[in-house]
């Protein structure tokens, strides 16, 4: 964490904004549609109204991931854009920093499938009612979902994931949701419903693990986070009034 | 070459809320006595410190207090025709892992029992007759009673430090406009602590139930209204609704597990011995069969140990004790064929329906991450027979409540019917719903079929080698029936608070069981109570029939799903068993029934 970061402070955000990184044009268009905004700030992170959001979203882009590749990251970082746009309603998963808590977790033990029963022989083609029965873990669910969805975006839609317009993504997506024909490795269901639940983690989890930056996740919906004390509230039909607070005891 | 210990006088297997109240019970006795824990120690600290602990993702998304099932799951298929398959990931069930067990991440929820469900072939028998009983439904008694369990019901209520509104205490009506419930059974004291507050929800659930004509009461609950010490000395705080209770330790010491209830007297006794990360394979027999020598475990370092004990206690969760009694050749394995044998018969879970009601802004915000596991609003009018069932026409009950237990936001965000399920129109629809609805429940009862049972599965293995449980188990005409009735009972209620909008998720005409979404940690059965050895594992007293030193301890002793949740009358039936084993079987070790 960066203590001595004052939100408030104009030369702060300036300096944010000076060393993000360029980005390539393809990837603007993932950014919830955001051009306008990208032409005049030279950030493909849009301007966020408030103070106190600026400069901690401005990190979700200076992440470099570790695990997936410079490829695979455009196609998580524009997925996720679509999943949770960037609207009135405010910051999406893109700029809460889902792409880096996506990333992280693949080095956590859940992504290597670590508490999950793995012996063999696997029945892919069981009832859904029996629960997920493939051979591959987390991260081979990423690496192979994303090269599938560009192979099949590529040969419905005429180009990879990341370089379509965000309605075609929409299209691709939704494809993915039902289940796509032609979708290479593995069910299109099971990839899109670990993204979309990572997703949702990313956007709605303590920013401890690397996404939900700025909390604007929960600020979204209105969770205070670790606040932990509801003894003068529980009775009161009426809305909390106090923002979130982090694990780190970060104030939203 | 397996290593052998020194003799103990009792072995316990596991060590959640049954283990735990059998080695105090024992220990008291003057017994030597060890628990062998197959998970790591854990307790509130460092498991459940402020302000780690409020941390979604790594306790309930990523599951930190729940089973490891990359060591031991359990295979699952829906008939007996079928091939099981492993239950690869943690969905339809959450059992617990390490010190406390399933004890330390419950919610806290803390029901007696209806007294009819404890004769439940009985009472349904003389009030509707044998036939209203489907061939195929193999409910049985209890062989105890309510009247006999009371005193067990009450001691562990005092353990618990369990807050709630008694009805009658003795006779003497205290509860009526109080918040008590009308078709609880008599008291011989109140509860240990009065009623928590309610939620915004469940008071809107209790006004809706009364303005329809239902009787709402203020549900038990093992998370304290006020500081609290209990019989054992262990001090509790007062819960502060901070809504981390199901899948957490509390850092509040508000919430009853074994780590803050009973393992701090525990340890002040040098009697008592706790072994972490010891799985055990065996439970040793002597040559004829008739006893127990002891159990084999492997320690944490992979070392097999031999420890000889007098008595062995298994207090592992309810799945887990049927199959190490599989594993272990004691009681003969259930047939469904010939409905014959007796280890893995009437296995039954519980039959869940939920009804969202979404308001708008204006009418009410209902705080949802506000709230404690076991703190709520329910009503009984549709629970055990306290409705006629004749025009019915199903076996069992639901009761039917609001227990805001902390909705946190990656698994609780909901949103109303016909919302898209990802894009603006979702990210818009939960931003409204979240803090302006309310989740009721029917938490219902689950009979027990032939066709539902637990045996070893032939393919699949644990980390150990040894063959894993199968579970064959699906959803009977009789749970759809009571599934669909209960669904409009309680839309009765849903509909008088005057939402916007609801949701309602239940079962339908061809429902199969779904592994994949949470239900309920409410397994039951699978080496059950009775007073017949033919239909029985374990006597009235949780003794095996077969192996007279083998006691066998937890919601695996009920022959059926109750309507409540269960952990109140695995207590009561723990400090039961305990207190005939420290009366009657230790001055005369032997069957303390005949067979």
């Amino acid at each position: 964490m960066i203590q001595n970061e004052k939100p408030g402070n104009p030369a702060r955000r300036a300096f944010f904004r000076k060393s993000l990184p360029i980005v390539p044009v393809t990837a603007l268009a993932a950014a919830g549609g955001a051009t306008a905004l990208v032409a005049s700030s030279g950030n493909h992170l849009p301007e966020v109204p408030g103070p106190a959001v600026n400069t901690s979203l401005a990190r979700a882009a200076d992440y470099h991931p570790s695990y997936f590749s410079a490829d695979e990251y455009r196609f998580v970082q524009a997925a996720v854009a679509r999943l949770i746009p960037q609207d009135e309603l405010g910051p999406g998963a893109l700029e809460a920093g889902v792409p880096e808590f996506i990333d992280r977790q693949m080095n956590t033990p859940y992504a290597s499938g670590a508490n999950w029963y793995m012996q063999g022989p696997f029945e892919p083609s069981a009832p859904p009612e029996l629960g997920y029965q493939l051979k591959l873990n987390v991260r081979e669910i990423y690496r192979l979902g994303i090269s599938a969805a560009n192979q099949w975006c590529s040969r419905n839609l005429g180009k990879a994931f990341a370089d379509l317009p965000p309605e075609q993504q929409d299209k691709a997506l939704a494809a993915m949701e039902h289940g796509a024909d032609g979708f290479e490795n593995l069910p299109s269901r099971t990839f899109f419903s670990m993204l979309w639940g990572n997703t949702r983690e990313g956007f709605f989890s303590d920013p401890i693990h690397g996404g939900n930056k700025d909390m604007v996740g929960w600020k979204l919906i209105g969770f205070p986070g670790a606040r932990a004390d509801f003894m003068d509230w529980i009775e009161r039909d009426e809305a909390y009034p106090q923002p979130p607070v982090s694990i780190e005891g970060q104030r939203g | 070459m397996a290593k052998t210990l020194p003799k103990k006088d009792v072995v316990v297997l596991g060590f959640g809320w049954t283990g735990a109240i059998i080695a105090k019970e024992l220990t008291e006795a003057g017994l030597d006595v060890v628990a062998l824990e197959r998970g790591p120690m854990q307790d509130t600290n460092p498991d459940g410190i402020y302000p780690q602990t409020m941390d979604e993702l790594t306790y309930n998304s990523r599951r930190k207090l729940f089973a490891d099932l990359s060591r031991e799951t359990v295979t699952i298929r829906h008939t007996a025709r079928d091939t099981a398959l492993p239950n690869r990931q943690l969905g339809a069930f959450l059992p617990g892992n390490g010190v406390g067990g399933a004890g330390l991440h419950w919610s806290g929820v803390h029901f007696r029992v209806d007294p009819m469900e404890l004769r439940m072939r009985s009472h349904y028998e003389e009030r509707y007759g044998r036939k209203f009983i489907p061939e195929d439904m193999t409910i049985q008694d209890f062989g105890v009673t309510y009247d006999e369990l009371e005193p067990y019901f009450d001691f562990a209520e005092k353990v618990f430090g369990t807050s709630g509104t008694a009805w009658t205490v003795k006779g003497r009506n205290v509860g009526a406009g109080q918040g008590g419930n009308p078709f609880a059974p008599d008291r011989s004291h109140p509860f240990p602590l009065p009623a928590q507050m309610n939620s915004v929800s469940a008071r809107l659930f209790g006004q809706a139930a009364e303005a329809v004509g239902y009787h709402p009461y203020n549900m038990p609950s093992a998370n304290t209204s006020g500081p609290y010490t209990n019989p054992y000395g262990a001090q509790m705080g007062p819960c502060n609704f901070c809504g981390f209770c199901s899948g957490y330790a509390c850092y509040m010491y508000s919430k009853a597990s074994p780590n803050v209830n009973i393992l701090p007297a525990l340890r002040m006794d040098p009697r008592f011995e706790l072994r972490t990360q010891c799985q055990v394979t065996r439970i040793n027999l002597a040559a004829d069969g008739k006893t127990a020598t002891g159990v084999t475990y492997v320690d944490a370092a992979g070392q097999e140990t031999i420890q000889p004990a007098d008595i062995v206690a298994v207090c592992m969760f309810q799945f887990n004790n049927a199959r190490m009694l599989l594993l272990s050749g004691i009681g003969k394995p259930y047939d469904p064929e010939t409905n014959t044998g007796v280890v893995g018969r009437n296995f039954a879970y519980q039959n869940m329906a939920t009804i969202k009601v979404f308001f708008d802004k204006s009418q009410h915000t209902t705080n949802p991450f506000m709230g404690a596991g076991g703190n709520g609003i329910a009503v009984d009018d549709f629970n055990a027979d306290n409705f006629d069932h004749g025009p019915a026409g199903f076996v069992g009950g639901s009761p039917f409540w609001v227990n805001q237990a902390g909705t946190k936001p990656i698994s609780g965000t909901t949103a109303p019917p016909g919302t898209p399920s990802w894009g603006s129109g979702w990210k818009k629809a939960v931003a409204e719903a979240y803090t302006h609805h309310v989740s009721m429940d029917a938490h219902g009862a689950h009979q027990s079929y032939r066709a539902n049972y637990l045996s070893l599965d032939p393919t699949y293995k644990d980390a150990y080698g040894n063959p894993l449980l199968r579970m064959t188990f699906d959803w009977q005409p009789n749970d759809i029936r009571m599934n669909l009735f209960m669904q409009d009972k309680m839309s009765a209620i849903a509909k008088a608070m005057g939402g916007k909008a609801m949701s309602l998720s239940g079962k339908k005409d061809g429902s199969r069981f779904d592994t994949n979404s949470y239900q309920t940690t409410h397994l039951n059965g699978g080496a059950i109570m009775g007073s017949d050895p033919r239909t029985s594992v374990v006597n009235r007293y949780l003794q095996s029939w077969d192996v007279h030193n083998v006691f066998v301890l937890g919601a695996s002793a009920f022959p059926q799903g109750l309507g409540y949740n269960p952990t109140g009358l695995v207590a009561a039936l723990a400090y039961w068993s305990a207190r005939a084993i420290r009366d009657q079987y230790l001055k005369q070790p032997g069957a303390l029934l005949k067979a």
